[in-house]
């Protein structure tokens, strides 16, 4: 199985090793592993902050570099980025002479997966050989649940993390309150869905929160820290790649 | 209408340090929550009810001017008046008159969302017409002269203890201690009002084209008494709440109830074709006390229904937002959004708030008035799995933001021509991948310059500067992704 790597902006630039710990697994669940060093970004900040006509040249650009692809799936760390090409790109080509466009869009859109649900409904994998010593609970990221329908496949792989006692908080399926630019532009209503996101992870009593999601993840972990709790996040890629 | 000199930050910052309205927030939206999907639960076919309900809303308001038209034929059969209302004003003005003509001085008035839109109240109290509120929601809203902080729940932000007060201060009785006693008082103090007035306005939930018939619903049998007791009864209806057909309240009367307040049924739902008539028995002893002139022969009695359209047919004629008028006002978007939960209705500025009010508010005012709440969520879409008609409220947010920053007209959201500017420049950095590579490592070294301890300090920075007030950012370490990939290799 060939697969593309769409390591996404925020962990291109900000966690590199998601993307590394997702080469990882795919690599030792036999997959042939690409990355292609033209892809940016997928446009979604443009694009859930009004900004049509920016959001549209990214995502031209994003299907010129992915349509060249070979690889039989484009997979990204990010329920939130693959839901970005998967359900709101044909919004951005939708005008009457967007024909042509709509049909390379499709060509790389149809192979767009979700890590998680790449490993589960794609490779038919659960148990990736992973080991991690810890109580762990699960944040569903909102694109990823409501987007892409992905609620059961991440669950399965971290029960199935040889050491990992799951346990799941209250309300796993609450947002966090990150929201792209929401979070700058109300930062202080961000921060109070935050609050109430960090209450129930900490009341679940588990050491370390795992989201698919680097997003979710930066404003969970910045809560944390900045309330001086010892809880840890992990996005599931690395969690999937502790050994 | 908007109630207040601030913008939705500034409101929301008040909603946030109040202590008691975050509690009476989450005990509020937490027990619509459980009760709602307890009782959606108990509809194992709740999906196929929701498809099929937004089928019917779909049909209705795509062939709008025929369903109208035939309600409005089917009422007058009834022996109702009908009377098409352009906007808020028209509505006022025709309540007036009939007021006047019939000489009125008092009217009850049962919860409605479309009289609270066009502030009806104001209208009629400047014109010299008393209105009373006799939801108790309302009612307790009314003495504290506010606005409704929810669709269904007017007063969800007020606590027993804050109301107890009220009443104690407005109504000069004793401090309740029971809600029990609080009801007992206003009950009390309503009935006298039912019975005086000569005129009854409510809204409604919906409209059957085929019959001509009018649907309330509600708990408290206040609306059984606006409707019934005084001699006229005029309801001030959405052009948006008509359905084709008797039988689609089979539909609508299971989603709403259950997605509202959690109910299997309400302990009221009216049904009114055209005035009412003289009945047997007590009904027609209540009536005849009530009338003002003192004894009502069946004549007398009369149905006025207000078709309201007051901006309804602007959505209806832009395609994109059409969906927006599938609305039944049940208020369940509300009480799962995350923002809402937070900032509570009051903080929207606006009649209706939440995600449903967020869509619409900006498409009834303008959207110089009201653009910046779309820009309010984080698009996390709870409120579209909740929503009984399921209406994409996602897509239309994201679809009204586009509409805000092609209009400019993100007055309300600061940083209009800094976000634009860094918006332009990051889309021209996506375009060119080495320009993007540069670029990034630029920020992250800028970031590392103003780190201490491993966490970005960046007080007074346009937007990182937000961030960082309440969470921090780690310093970026090491390279991109990109760059380590190539040096592996």
């Amino acid at each position: 199985m060939r697969v593309s790597l769409f390591v996404t902006c925020l962990v291109d630039q900000l966690f590199p090793r998601v993307g590394e710990a997702m080469a990882a697994t795919l690599r030792r669940l036999g997959c042939e592993v690409t990355f292609n060093e033209a892809q940016t970004c997928c446009g979604q900040p443009a694009f859930n902050t009004g900004y049509r006509a920016q959001a549209r040249a990214m995502a031209e650009h994003f299907v010129r570099v992915f349509e060249r692809e070979r690889a039989d799936f484009i997979v990204a760390p990010s329920g939130s980025c693959a839901a970005m090409v998967r359900n709101f790109y044909g919004e951005l080509f939708h005008a009457p002479g967007d024909e042509e466009w709509r049909v390379r869009l499709e060509s790389v859109r149809t192979r767009v997966r979700e890590f998680s649900e790449f490993l589960v409904r794609e490779l038919g994998v659960e148990d990736v050989g992973a080991r991690f010593e810890g109580r762990v609970t699960y944040h569903d990221a909102c694109h990823l649940l409501r987007e892409l329908g992905v609620a059961d496949e991440p669950r399965r792989l971290i029960r199935a993390v040889r050491g990992v006692e799951f346990v799941e908080m209250e309300a796993p399926d609450t947002c966090c309150g990150f929201g792209g630019t929401f979070s700058v532009k109300y930062a202080e209503i961000s921060n109070s869905i935050l609050q109430e996101k960090l209450a129930r992870i900490t009341r679940s009593g588990a050491g370390t929160v795992v989201a698919n999601d680097s997003s979710c993840l930066m404003q969970i972990a910045g809560g944390l820290s900045r309330a001086g709790s010892p809880v840890k996040t992990m996005h599931l890629t690395e969690l999937l790649a502790s050994r | 209408m908007n109630h207040a000199e601030q913008d939705l930050a500034g409101r929301s910052h008040a909603a946030l340090e109040d202590a008691v309205l975050q509690t009476a927030l989450k005990s509020a939206t937490d027990t619509f929550i459980s009760r709602r999907r307890e009782a959606v639960a108990g509809v194992p076919e709740w999906q196929a009810l929701r498809a099929r309900a937004r089928r019917v809303k779909e049909h209705t308001i795509n062939n709008l001017d025929y369903y109208l038209e035939q309600l409005a034929e089917k009422v007058r059969e009834h022996g109702g008046h009908v009377y098409w209302a352009t906007t808020g004003e028209d509505v006022g003005h025709y309540c007036i008159e009939l007021a006047r003509a019939r000489g009125v001085t008092s009217v009850v008035k049962s919860k409605s969302m479309a009289t609270e839109e066009i502030e009806l109240n104001h209208a009629l109290e400047a014109a010299g017409v008393r209105p009373i509120e006799t939801d108790l929601g309302e009612y307790i809203i009314q003495l504290a002269r506010e606005k409704p902080s929810h669709i269904i729940v007017p007063a969800i932000h007020k606590t027993r203890e804050q109301i107890a007060e009220l009443f104690a201060e407005k109504l000069k009785c004793g401090l309740a201690r029971e809600v029990a006693e609080i009801t007992a008082v206003a009950r009390e103090r309503l009935r006298g009002e039912f019975l005086s007035a000569g005129m009854g306005i409510t809204g409604a939930n919906f409209a059957v084209a085929e019959t001509g018939t009018i649907v309330l619903v509600e708990n408290e049998g206040n609306i059984r008494l606006s409707t019934q007791v005084p001699r006229i009864h005029v309801a001030v209806v959405g052009i948006e709440k008509v359905v084709p057909r008797f039988e689609d309240l089979s539909v609508f009367l299971r989603l709403l109830p259950r997605s509202g307040t959690g109910q299997k049924q309400t302990a009221y739902v009216s049904f009114l074709n055209g005035p009412r008539r003289r009945t047997r028995g007590v009904e027609a002893d209540v009536a005849s006390r009530s009338s003002e002139q003192g004894q009502a022969s069946e004549s007398e009695f009369e149905f006025h229904l207000v078709l309201m359209d007051n901006g309804r047919t602007r959505i209806l004629a832009d395609e994109r937002m059409r969906e927006s008028l599938y609305c039944i006002r049940c208020g369940a978007c509300l009480n799962v959004c995350p923002v809402y939960q937070k900032i509570g209705g009051q903080a929207y500025g606006w009649i209706y708030p939440g995600p449903i009010g967020a869509v619409v508010s900006p498409l009834l005012q303008g959207l110089k008035q009201a653009g910046e709440l779309p820009f309010a969520s984080s698009l996390c879409g709870a409120c579209r799995d909740a929503c009984p008609v399921d209406i994409n409220l996602p897509d239309l947010l994201l679809a009204l933001r586009a509409k805000v920053k092609e209009a400019g007209a993100d007055v309300g959201v600061a940083r209009n021509f800094a976000e634009r500017t860094a918006m332009r420049g990051y889309a021209a950095a996506v375009k060119r991948p080495k320009l993007f590579a540069a670029a990034g490592r630029l920020v992250r070294g800028l970031a590392r310059l103003v780190s201490k301890d491993g966490k970005v300090r960046s007080a007074g920075v346009p937007a990182l500067g937000e961030w960082t007030k309440y969470r921090d950012l780690p310093a970026p370490r090491g390279g991109s992704f990109r760059e380590r990939w190539k040096k592996k290799r």
